[in-house]
């Protein structure tokens, strides 16, 4: 790590009180010079996909060959997710703050040349706003970045996550070394409750009530309480929690240690799943930052507490982001979900006390602390306060994570800042909460993404996936592969889960087939609701969710497979026939040359046929076609 | 005592009794497949789901896990209770459709059918779990377990292999509710291909 200040020997890094700590920032801060230009390349796990650490070599590369004067030699960092991932790689240059996308690495000598030495944008990096094709400079004139309101993703993008010292820059432990020197474990629990902040990982308990009751189970059972994050993210679409453990980790951190402050636990675990590397490495180095400092570990900034912390890894088992199974896989047992009418806050963790929060959750106690409830309650609405990331996927123009007050209606999030459909039409629903959660039609776009109008609309808040759908997706195709996923994930205890899912993915296939009756739908909700009402746990209670919202909000197209044979989006392959129109061939045979089933067929320059009885109905051909000749019926 | 309704009845329960043992005491009929007194119960099968009312809120629990409170109002005989216990039994029977038990229990509450398909009609293991749990609890070895997960979950020793931690004591034959636990016996206890205990000593 960068040596914070002038600190010579590893033991004087230890800092002993919160001035200490105010005097460290004050040293970074006036080391800096803010004029001094600087490349901020986009290391989130988006970018890096798209080969930002590519841009990085070369940048570094560059600006040597370019042998500038150390003087003006700009810095290079790299920093979580930006959030507009479908811009990838990003790079932003400071102090004028430009905002280039799609950066290549034969990009950069033109980047050093032109921005860095001669100071002047280069028009073909720039963003265009999509109405009017003009480039922007900065980011703040993107709408997709200044109609957010970044308050828990405030420092990503911006810091170092691997640099503790850029942390402590920005402000980072002030509200631990706040709570630890200026308040008592009641004073932040209080304040905590007064702030109304909701779990974030999906079902929205207030975190003050959790803590309180932990700390009331402790006063009957007494210590040991542990506290635990949970960052076993497994929604598909979901990469809220992913972005803010590798971009800010310290944060995560810090929450966990003011937490544990409060409850008087003495040690904590992080539960990360083993697919996220790159959070676990940053979380690794984020903590050994932190004992180095004495931020963690014994007697931090020597107010006499000490906490320690460890990293358990996730074996990829989507149930073991249930807390109960996260418990038992913590254990050293398989992740199967216990009964919870005695709750985690009582018996958790081997059978103790034990305070669960998401990682967004812990993520924001810093800021609650460290600005007080106050403002934390006066954002979002009443009962929902706060903000809320969301990872904006599927059919949608800005793929990426937004931060918005919780309130904000899901048009705004979807076609303000998510620019909307690609190819401009209307969206056809919104699946919010991932597999446990529900499809928002279009008609109900003005519905306020908050925990209680979504669970009213029949879908949840879940952990903050936002997945777009269009007229191409088909609700039993989406239905399904929900059901798919969770008949694997599901632990396969309880029979209404393990058995209960098979069948409805079953039903749903036969619809998929046209087969089936009006009379089958009704037993899949029948079956649906059986599901709902006995399952052991939320996997299997939520489950049904996709499936009854699709059937509430979109039944005509239910109708449509068993009653007409026939899949409107034109997705369930036993349904649709693949032809060309003559009108249209130009008889360029490239769809022939790509079938991988060699059933088109015709003379060149002429127009092809599709032998429909050979068709497997992969689409490839559709995808080939330059002219659109392809038509799905 | 602990006093709350069953059914609109006033009923009595001592200490760390659950909705099932207090129902049971006083003869209320409530099915179960994965519970049985000589080992703790796991809220797996869900046949024991009863409802809890309370003004206009409802929730359904499993009465063999679900710990009794005073003044609580518990029914068993609910619609959201019967039409879960239906889809159960349907299930049941078209995934182990070759278990009397499961077929006469099912008649019991009147399902005699499935319009599930059967892709194995020698089935009759619904992995309850009751035999690991006794070989664990009771025996004191855990020769057998529940493996994987999801749909594939099943009873197996560990690796798949026989194994020798099996004393052969029958607990788990005797204590399964369907028969199935006859044929994985033999798998369980058949000659280790490897001596486990040989590689540690």
């Amino acid at each position: 790590m960068a040596n914070p200040g002038t600190a010579l020997k590893r033991e004087d890094w230890r800092l002993k009180s919160a001035q200490d700590l105010a005097a460290l920032q004050n040293q970074i801060l006036a080391s800096r010079d803010p004029e001094r230009p600087e490349i901020v390349v986009c290391h989130g796990s988006g970018c890096m996909a798209n080969g930002s650490p590519k841009v990085t070599d070369a940048l570094r590369a560059a600006l040597t060959e370019a042998g500038i004067d150390a003087k003006v030699m700009p810095g290079i960092k790299t920093t979580g997710c930006q959030g507009f991932c479908s811009r990838g790689p990003l790079v932003l240059i400071r102090p004028q703050g430009l905002f280039y996308e799609q950066v290549k690495p034969k990009d950069v000598t033109e980047i050093v040349e032109r921005t860095i030495m001669a100071g002047e944008p280069i028009e073909r990096l720039l963003y265009k706003l999509p109405e009017t094709g003009e480039p922007v400079l900065t980011e703040q004139e993107i709408p997709f970045y200044n109609l957010q309101q970044r308050i828990v993703l405030h420092n990503i993008g911006k810091i170092d996550p691997a640099d503790i010292t850029d942390t402590i820059a920005a402000g980072g432990y002030q509200a631990l070394a706040q709570a630890l020197t200026a308040m008592d474990p009641e004073q932040v629990v209080a304040e905590i409750e007064k702030s109304g902040l909701r779990g974030r990982g999906g079902a929205g308990f207030p975190t003050g009530r959790k803590w309180r009751s932990a700390l009331n189970a402790v006063a009957k059972k007494g210590r040991p309480i542990y506290v635990v994050v949970n960052g076993d993210e497994g929604d598909p679409g979901a990469f809220m929690d992913r972005t803010i453990m590798e971009g800010d980790p310290h944060a995560v951190l810090e929450g966990l240690i003011i937490g544990a402050y409060a409850l008087g636990a003495s040690q904590g675990y992080l539960y990360v799943r083993a697919e996220y590397p790159l959070a676990i490495k940053h979380l690794e180095i984020a903590m050994s930052q932190a004992r180095e400092l004495g931020l963690l570990g014994e007697n931090i900034l020597n107010s006499g507490f000490s906490f320690e912390v460890q990293i358990n890894r996730g074996a990829g088992a989507f149930v073991c982001g249930e807390s109960t199974a996260l418990f038992t896989s913590i254990e050293g047992k398989p992740g199967n979900p216990r009964p919870k009418y005695v709750r985690s806050v009582e018996e958790g963790l081997w059978g103790r006390p034990t305070v669960l929060n998401n990682v967004e959750t812990w993520a924001n106690i810093p800021l609650i602390i460290g600005n007080g409830s106050d403002w934390y309650a006066g954002l979002g609405v009443p009962h929902s306060t706060g903000t809320k990331v969301f990872s904006l996927v599927g059919k949608v123009n800005n793929v990426g994570l937004v931060e918005v007050p919780m309130g904000a209606t899901i048009s705004r999030i979807v076609e303000e800042i998510g620019g909307g459909v690609p190819d401009g039409s209307p969206f056809k629903a919104v699946q919010t909460g991932g597999p446990s959660g529900g499809c928002i039609p279009y008609h109900l776009k003005n519905t306020p993404v908050d925990f209680d109008s979504l669970t009213q609309a029949g879908s949840m808040m879940g952990s903050g996936a936002m997945i777009v759908m269009d007229e191409g997706d088909c609700v039993v195709d989406v239905g399904r592969y929900f059901l798919r996923f969770l008949e694997e994930e599901s632990c396969g205890k309880c029979l209404p889960c393990r058995l209960g899912l098979t069948r409805m993915r079953e039903i749903l296939d036969n619809f998929s087939r046209g087969q089936g009756s009006e009379e089958d739908i009704e037993d899949l909700i029948s079956l649906a609701q059986a599901v709902q009402d006995g399952a052991l746990c939320a996997l299997g209670t939520s489950a049904p969710n996709p499936v009854l919202t699709t059937i509430r909000y979109f039944k005509e197209e239910y109708l449509a497979h068993v009653r007409d044979r026939r899949c409107p989006a034109g997705v369930c392959k036993e349904l649709i026939t693949y032809a060309i129109d003559p009108e249209l061939c130009t008889g360029c045979a490239s769809c022939a040359r790509q079938c991988p089933n060699n059933c088109i067929s015709g003379e060149k320059k002429k127009p092809h046929v599709i032998d429909a009885a050979l068709c497997i109905r992969c689409g490839i051909c559709k995808e080939t076609c330059k002219f659109d000749a392809v038509k799905v019926s | 005592m602990i006093e709350f309704n069953i059914n609109d009845k006033k009923v009595k329960a001592g200490a760390g009794w659950s909705l099932l043992d207090t129902a049971r005491h006083y003869g209320v009929d409530i099915p179960t497949l994965c519970y049985h007194e000589s080992v703790a119960a796991s809220g797996a099968c869900r046949l024991c789901i009863v409802e809890l009312k309370q003004g206009d809120w409802s929730k359904l629990v499993a009465s063999c896990i679900y710990p009794v409170q005073a003044g609580i109002n518990v029914y068993t005989e609910t619609k959201r209770v019967q039409n879960v216990r239906r889809w159960i039994f349907e299930m049941l029977l078209s995934a182990c459709p070759a278990s009397g038990e499961i077929r006469r229990m099912a008649a019991k509450y009147g399902v005699e059918s499935t319009r599930f398909p059967i892709h194995d009609p020698d089935q009759t293991c619904m992995v309850c779990g009751l035999c690991s749990r006794v070989c664990e609890e009771v025996v004191g070895l855990s020769a057998i377990s529940t493996v994987d997960r999801g749909v594939h979950k099943k009873v197996s020793s560990p690796f798949l292999r026989p194994t020798d931690v099996c004393v052969a004591c029958g607990s788990c034959v005797s204590i399964c509710p369907t028969g199935a636990m006859q044929a994985i016996f033999d798998s369980v206890r058949g000659k280790p291909t490897m001596q486990l205990t040989q590689l540690t000593a």
